[in-house]
């Protein structure tokens, strides 16, 4: 059960003696109202800038989950780099475009829809996944190095998963660079 | 024609970047190092010192008005100064001396002298139009004040500033 | 999480913030005047009390007296928003940093959390909304192109600063700063190891990556900061202040708080990661006595006012690069050197002898 790839180990871990409810309610809502609020938004600038608080808000679920490594990783990774970069093609836009587009109803109403046959499939599953519904017994020891944890799975049990991404990476890098080459004079 | 300017080849010692940075620090580090111990000149210490010793000669300060060896305010009202003044800083009403004066002769003495320093460029051209040698400007350079109407000097503050005048032509005393 | 623990993390975060770094930064800001006139033979601001040492206090009653200017062109709430953005993660990242070895039996760090260095890049990477929003928000162009600027240089750095501290963490076997320290002390710091087995020929071979690592990082930190020769988002001759030319009065002043607050973060990890943080050779830790807790402080913040005035220094010294040299510079060359001075480490790791 370790290990397992839905509960990385660090997460694995009684979340009533960590973490006080109360504080689990104002991150998840915070992350649930920011991340209506990049729907919502009509202004692009706005919507990007609640998607980083709502990562912010996952990060710190992550955090009082004592699984720090992923929460900052959230932080720095899509709160500090992905939606900078967002933001800096974002700001580049013409923006009051942007707000004087008209609603397609349409495509609102598929919207809608497509995301609740996703909510549905989810809790359907989640009712019959035996693992969610079982309490995980509190980890020994007081804190947990979830970063040598997170670093001994991915070289272990990941191993071969880890180098494909990481080649895969690679290669996207590479098509980077092709294309941003400037034409040869 | 387009010129292309050839770029300097560099060493790889210049390419490093790096020993130039340390030059630099080192310049720097020198003034900082002299100026610690003192042995940098610098600026005056403008209000505590001052170089009002050192004023040339021909120093063009504040305009002002002066009196001569007898105590007559050298002005005789010819407004030829009011007429020069390339910012019409000064404005003069004219007054008539009676005759019972001593220097009835003279006929006219300005009742009111102003001269708005806030107009006032300085540029000397009052002193050198005026035929009675009657408004030199002066080394006072630092003329401040809190309101437009603090910055006209009037008449009294223009003799204050200019005191007597010894020396010069005194062509309107009676001839001996 | 019992009342002692949470008392102490509170006294110790009031005063970290209102008694070292608020006045720090004022000062800080006094030694700069003071530091860049002597320079360039200049006496600097030298009225204000003995020695223009109240100069910071009259700075900030005008700071606080000016007029609070809103352009009409600006997006009202950004515009508001940013500067609070921009001094938020500079304070925030001084809670992770070990500034002193223990006082009465409390370990001086705010929050020692297992991810200490992460925590501090991913706290300092949030640092450019401040700037970038701004810039947006004034809804001018030079502001503008100074939030550009800063996205893209931000990003750019936070490579190196990343890989370059990657041996140090090598070393020392986890990311948390105290340990860091901890290792400092038996070790010697990485940058002078002089401490414990210093005769060892491979550990003062393992300075030269070390100093090389510390040299990439502390160029990579000007850039996060934004100082000279990194300062393109304020560049003031091209950009008329950059970021924040459309901000006034205290708005103004929260963009220069949290400037110089960044800069004394920055220098605070610096000197944690390289220097030894509190440790001075000879100088026992806290354990001995409530006197040598206070010395510890001391020690770090000597330390960490010694590596701002270097940072003065270039400055000072140096003249600002062009766009395209520091995205090159970023890129072709800082992330290259950190990547292979990692390997560097790995190579001479084995023949370091272990705990
Ligand atoms: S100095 Fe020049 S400007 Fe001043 S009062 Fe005389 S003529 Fe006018
Ligand atoms: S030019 Fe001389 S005499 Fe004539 S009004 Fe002016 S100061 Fe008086």
């Amino acid at each position: 059960m370790l290990g397992s790839p839905f509960f990385p180990q660090s997460a694995i871990r009684n979340p009533q003696s960590i973490m006080s409810p109360f504080l689990f309610w104002i991150f998840a809502l915070l992350m649930l109202v920011f991340g209506a609020a990049v729907v919502v938004n009509r202004n692009p600038v706005a919507s990007a800038l609640s998607l980083v608080v709502s990562f912010l808000g996952l990060a710190a679920l992550f955090m009082s989950l004592d699984a720090y490594f992923l929460g900052i990783i959230q932080v720095l990774v899509y709160a500090g780099a992905v939606m900078v970069l967002f933001l800096f093609i974002i700001m580049l836009l013409d923006l009051r475009a942007e707000t004087r587009r008209r609603i397609n109803w349409l495509a609102t109403a598929g919207g809608i829809a497509v995301a609740l046959v996703l909510l549905m499939q989810i809790s359907f599953v989640v009712s019959r996944f035996q693992l969610a519904r079982q309490t995980f017994p509190a980890l020994p020891g007081s804190t947990i190095d979830d970063v040598r944890n997170v670093g001994a799975l991915l070289f272990s049990n990941y191993n071969l998963p880890f180098q494909i991404v990481g080649v895969l990476v690679l290669v996207a890098t590479i098509g980077v660079v092709l294309l941003s080459r400037r034409e040869p004079r | 024609m387009a010129v292309t300017v050839p770029r300097p080849r560099l060493t790889w010692r210049e390419r490093l970047y790096l020993p130039a940075i340390v030059a630099g620090l080192a310049i720097t580090f020198k003034h900082f190092k002299n100026m610690l111990l003192g042995r940098t000149k610098v600026t005056m210490q403008y209000p505590e010192q001052k170089w009002d010793s050192s004023l040339p000669e021909h120093y063009r300060g504040a305009p002002a008005l002066v009196r001569d060896e007898d105590g007559r305010v050298r002005c005789v009202a010819c407004q030829l100064c009011e007429f020069i003044c390339p910012p019409r800083a000064i404005k003069i009403l004219p007054g008539e001396i009676p005759s019972t004066d001593r220097f009835a002769k003279v006929e006219k003495y300005p009742e009111q002298f102003d001269i708005d320093m806030i107009r006032c460029i300085f540029c000397g051209m009052c002193e050198e139009v005026c035929p009675e040698q009657a408004i030199y400007l002066r080394k006072d350079y630092a003329i401040t004040g809190f309101t437009r109407a603090e910055m006209v000097h009037d008449k009294e503050k223009l003799l204050e500033i200019g005191g007597v005048m010894h020396g010069v032509v005194l062509k309107w005393n009676e001839k001996k | 999480m019992d009342s002692f623990f949470i008392i102490t993390s509170l006294l110790k975060i009031v005063g970290i913030l209102f008694v070292v770094i608020l006045p720090m930064v004022s000062y800080v800001v006094y030694a700069e005047r003071r530091v860049s006139a002597f320079i360039q033979d200049r006496l600097g601001p030298n009225r204000v009390g003995p020695a223009g040492l109240f100069q910071p206090i009259a700075d900030i009653f005008k700071l606080l007296l000016k007029e609070d200017f809103t352009p009409r062109a600006a997006n009202t709430f950004y515009y508001w928003l940013a500067p609070c953005l921009a001094v938020m993660p500079a304070i925030i990242t001084i809670a992770v940093v070990p500034f002193g070895s223990t006082l009465f039996g409390v370990p001086m760090v705010i929050a020692d959390v297992n991810v200490g260095i992460l925590f501090v890049f991913a706290i300092a990477s949030l640092g450019v909304y401040g700037i970038v929003i701004g810039g947006w928000a004034s809804n001018s162009k030079y502001p503008f192109l100074g939030g550009i600027r800063s996205s893209a240089q931000m990003l750019s750095y936070e490579l190196s600063l990343g890989l370059s501290v990657i041996p140090v963490f090598m070393l020392v076997g986890n990311l948390r700063l105290t340990s860091v320290v901890r290792y400092q002390i038996e070790h010697g710091w990485f940058i002078a190891p002089f401490v414990g087995d210093w005769i060892n020929p491979w550990k003062w071979l393992l300075t030269i990556p070390m100093i090389v690592s510390f040299l990439v990082f502390m160029i990579a930190m000007f850039a996060e900061t934004n100082r000279l020769p990194f300062d393109l988002p304020e560049a003031e001759q091209e950009l008329a202040g950059g970021y924040h030319t459309e901000y006034s009065s205290m708005k103004f002043a929260l963009y220069f708080l949290g400037e110089y607050a960044a800069m004394i973060t920055g220098s605070a990890v610096i000197v944690t990661l390289f220097f030894g943080g509190w440790h001075f050779p000879g100088i026992p830790d806290g354990s001995h006595g409530w006197i040598f807790g206070l010395i510890n402080i001391a020690v770090f913040f000597t330390k960490v006012t010694i590596v701002i005035l270097f940072f003065m220094w270039i400055r000072w010294t140096l003249p600002r690069f062009r766009y395209d040299q520091l995205m090159r510079l970023g890129w072709l060359f800082f992330f290259e050197i950190a990547l292979v001075n990692i390997f560097l480490v790995a190579a001479i790791l084995p023949y370091i002898p272990k705990v």
